[in-house]
């Protein structure tokens, strides 16, 4: 699971859908691993327009990255510096291994060999 | 081969909901005869077979239940021979994702094996499925790729906030929910997930398909099973006499619920006959079930 794809997903339960505390899942016991992956500016320069940066940032932090500024980055075009980075960390960056856990229902989801499963157990589908 | 693969649609048109404003486009497949003509006529199930498989079908008490054996487990089960009959990306979805702008986000619920995820290397989508042997085989597929990304997902349950993707895909998925309220609250699910104006792409086979092999039309059960035969591979045992049985092998599935069965030993080959849960589409149906998801 890429770091980029964390920013678009939250906990599946419908009852927590809108819930402040079931976006960004809180990330547990990861295992991280960088894939060299060919840097494209102009696409990091669109996610950034669509990602929402506080979930970014608590995110990074949860998984040991606490260098992320505050605020969203304006002017990134001409920053060569901050996309390469960024491109490292969203794109590059994978979770292979580790927990997900939704801080509204409480429920635990888990990434295994990179892939997330967010299937519900009978009792917390709907 | 070739014409074989060849799918024919019979309607195309862009659906704008008003209230919401969410663009999508349906349209209804013919089935693809693909999978038929991998397998060898004798081992295909015999009518009588099907509609015994669809009374046990129709006897199971939930739609969940239905959809576990019929199309999860199914599919879980057939993973990697489906994936390998499932390379090449359908023309016409091949055009919708080449002709979407630039680095736009999408989705695409019931990925299947993953076959759209890189056909345009400039969009970032995101995969998911229900099935984990698919997820796994679009895994080995697109392991290296920066332009997606894939999870295990329920496309009753998308773990994903509202409003976020540009545009939305799901081919040949919803026909194997098997009720009508589910099916609409799966391409609900997928308006949910869609940004305002944003696009989606839904595809699903069509009843009305009298000329295609498998005689699909108007006025028959759209609720169906489509056999899928796989050869299953068995080891040798030592101790059976394996050369005078083997002949009959076919035969001796006749009697059973395909999808329950137990495979016998003894043979080296023999062939493992899943049914698949689809509910066909009638004219316009596809249409209604949209305009109930958006209209709400």
């Amino acid at each position: 699971m890429k770091l980029l794809t964390t920013n678009f997903v939250q906990c599946a339960v419908k009852s927590c859908n809108g819930s402040e505390k079931s976006y960004p899942l809180k990330y547990e016991d990861c295992q991280l691993q960088l894939e060299e992956q060919e840097f494209k500016p102009a696409f990091i320069i669109a996610m950034l327009q669509r990602i929402n940066w506080q979930a970014l940032v608590k995110v990074a932090a949860d998984l040991g990255n606490n260098n992320l500024p505050a605020e969203k980055p304006a002017d990134v075009e001409n920053n060569e510096a901050l996309l390469k980075e960024l491109h490292t960390l969203l794109i590059e960056t994978q979770i292979t291994e580790g927990k997900m856990v939704c801080e509204n229902c409480g429920h635990i989801y888990y990434i295994k060999d990179s892939i997330p499963d967010f299937l519900l157990p009978p009792h917390l589908a709907n | 081969m070739e014409k074989d693969e060849k799918i024919a649609w019979r309607f195309m048109d862009f659906y704008d909901t008003k209230r919401t404003s969410f663009y999508v486009s349906v349209k209804c497949l013919y089935l693809s005869v693909r999978q038929v003509v991998i397998m060898s006529g004798n081992l295909q199930p015999t009518k009588a077979q099907i509609l015994k498989n669809l009374e046990a079908f129709k006897n199971v008490d939930t739609p969940e239940k239905k959809e576990e054996i019929y199309v999860h487990e199914v599919y879980n089960k057939i993973s990697a021979h489906f994936s390998q009959t499932r390379y090449k990306p359908w023309p016409f979805v091949q055009q919708f994702l080449s002709e979407l702008p630039d680095n736009l986000l999408g989705v695409d619920v019931g990925c299947g094996n993953g076959k759209y995820l890189s056909v345009n290397k400039k969009l970032y989508i995101v995969g998911s499925d229900y099935s984990t042997g698919l997820i796994q085989q679009a895994r080995m597929l697109h392991k290296d790729e920066e332009s997606n990304d894939i999870l295990i997902a329920d496309g009753l349950q998308l773990p994903h906030p509202d409003g976020i993707f540009d545009f939305a895909l799901s081919i040949a998925v919803i026909h194997h929910f098997s009720t009508k309220e589910r099916r609409e609250n799966a391409i609900k699910e997928i308006l949910r997930v869609l940004r305002f104006h944003g696009k989606a792409l839904i595809y699903c086979w069509a009843l009305e398909q009298e000329h295609s092999r498998r005689g699909y039309h108007d006025g028959m059960d759209q609720d169906v099973l489509v056999p899928w035969v796989l050869m299953k591979k068995q080891k040798k045992k030592k101790k059976n006499n394996i050369s005078s049985i083997d002949k009959n092998k076919s035969e001796a599935s006749d009697k059973k619920d395909c999808n329950t069965q137990n495979t016998e030993s003894g043979d080296n080959v023999k062939p493992d006959t899943k049914m698949r849960y689809y509910h066909l589409y009638k004219k316009g149906e596809l249409n209604e079930d949209c305009a109930e998801a958006g209209g709400k």
